[in-house]
């Protein structure tokens, strides 16, 4: 068993800022992270993230995640363990942890723990939905942006909220050709920008519609799109044919729960959330004493504001152990009015919806 | 529509016709659809297929989804090789 004051659980934008925070505060720390890589979602980000100069606006999510890891650079091994390719299988109320990593059983006991799994993505029922050339966004962007593949030579987005019109965009960098975008709703879901950016490019944007069926041999070859109404139901005749040798799912993400359930911590379902949220205080303490929770695990969101949760987790696992911050309190009272800022107006609607449901409402 | 090629579980192979078959039989819970049928029970452990099975379960019964609960998440979360756990720890 090995003593550590703090076990992070993800090494993404949250985890990583998280990490930052608790070592200036003097903590000791372990950060487990899955892939063999640290970053998360933001190594395979191409584009240049909007906002505010805080959050690293007008910087590329890859570069972003170079500064976060640079960050931690200064830090001498006792202090800070960083365990790629590990997966953190088990997660107890006593804070025991169980890593696997290189057909190692590892375990930890932890004095805090701060669980930033973030997300996966969800997935459609349709025929054929099992057809080899369908794609979830963050697959299409793992081969295309890390791997450097081209997933194939035509493509069809399904979704359009920023991940879908994004990632629409990076494919078309890459020379392959959108033949269209899918949204089931009414409106586009993400920024106009994005969307705009697409549209002079010459990709239809189809609202009310949606994929019915896939269809294809040994794989993908064509899809058939149907129209839905006002309720979401299918408008009989409106099948359309499209040829495509990709089709790309971007329908919205889920929170990775299963620790956090697992370790029974209490549990909501916020569908403005995306699904499964540790029940927390505002100190980002969740039903179980000192386990944290931060960045999309919490309620799916853009990677600014899980990075700035993660500083806050960092901050009140430090606290309540009596580790002592520099600068604590103006830290909190500065992380906090970032989190105000990027949750308002309209984009920020939904995140504090959720964040209202779910009685922790600080906006 | 041919419910038996949509795929709701892809590491159990489980399709929206077993899902509904079962839900006629009497199962109307995830803990129960789950015995039956495995569905959450593969390398995932339902991440990929619970919010599809909930939506199904909550539209046979005419609830609201976020009204039904999914099944309980049990240690470990992906697989681990038993001899690996045997051994233990090195300083054990």
């Amino acid at each position: 068993m090995i003593n550590r004051d703090l076990v992070i659980i993800g090494g993404g934008p949250a985890g990583l800022s998280a990490a930052k925070v608790a070592l200036d505060a003097g903590m000791n720390v372990t950060l487990i992270e899955r892939f063999n890589q640290l970053g998360g979602q933001l190594i395979k980000q191409t584009h240049k993230f909007f906002g505010s100069k805080l959050q690293y606006a007008k910087t590329r999510g890859f570069e972003i995640a170079k500064i976060l890891i640079d960050d931690l650079s200064t830090y001498s091994e006792d202090r800070l363990q960083i365990l790629l390719d590990a997966t953190c299988v088990g997660l107890y109320p006593d804070k025991v942890l169980t890593v696997y990593q290189y057909n190692k059983y590892l375990k930890y006991k932890a004095k805090s723990v701060i669980v930033a799994t973030g997300a996966s993505e969800k997935v459609l029922a349709f025929e054929n939905n099992d057809l080899p050339g369908i794609y979830g966004a963050g697959a299409i962007q793992t081969i295309m942006n890390i791997y450097g593949i081209q997933p194939g030579k035509e493509v069809v987005m399904v979704g359009s909220g920023n991940i879908g019109l994004i990632v629409s965009y990076q494919l078309i960098q890459a020379g392959v050709k959108v033949k269209a975008l899918l949204e089931a709703s009414s409106t586009i879901g993400g920024y106009l920008v994005h969307a705009s950016k697409l549209k002079r490019l010459g990709v239809d944007l189809l609202t009310n519609t949606t994929v019915k069926k896939a269809l294809g041999k040994d794989q993908l070859e064509k899809i058939i799109t149907v129209r839905l109404d006002d309720q979401w139901k299918e408008i009989p005749g409106s099948e359309k044919e499209i040829e495509t040798d990709v089709l790309c799912i971007s329908v919205g993400l889920s929170p990775l729960h299963q620790l956090m359930s697992m370790a029974g911590a209490d549990m909501l379902d916020i569908s403005e959330l995306g699904g499964l949220v540790p029940k927390k205080t505002c100190d980002y303490e969740t039903s179980i004493k000192n386990v944290y929770a931060c960045g999309d695990v919490t309620g799916i969101e853009e990677a600014s504001s899980a990075m700035v949760e993660g500083r806050i987790c960092g901050l009140m696992a430090a606290n309540h152990l009596g580790f002592k911050h520099p600068n604590a309190l103006e830290l909190e009272n500065d992380l906090n009015n970032q989190l105000c800022v990027l949750r308002q107006g309209p984009c920020g609607e939904k995140i504090r919806c959720g964040l209202k449901k779910a009685g922790e409402i600080n906006v | 529509m041919n419910k038996k090629d949509i795929i709701i579980c892809r590491c159990e192979d489980v399709s929206l016709a077993d899902i509904h078959e079962a839900l006629d039989m009497g199962y109307r819970d995830f803990e129960s659809i789950k015995r039956i049928l495995r569905v959450g029970m593969g390398p995932c452990q339902g991440q990929t297929c619970a919010h599809l099975v909930k939506n199904e379960i909550a539209r046979y019964n005419k609830v609201n989804p976020e009204s039904v609960k999914i099944h309980k998440t049990r240690p470990l979360i992906s697989g681990v090789v038993l001899k690996d756990i045997a051994k233990g720890d090195d300083d054990e």
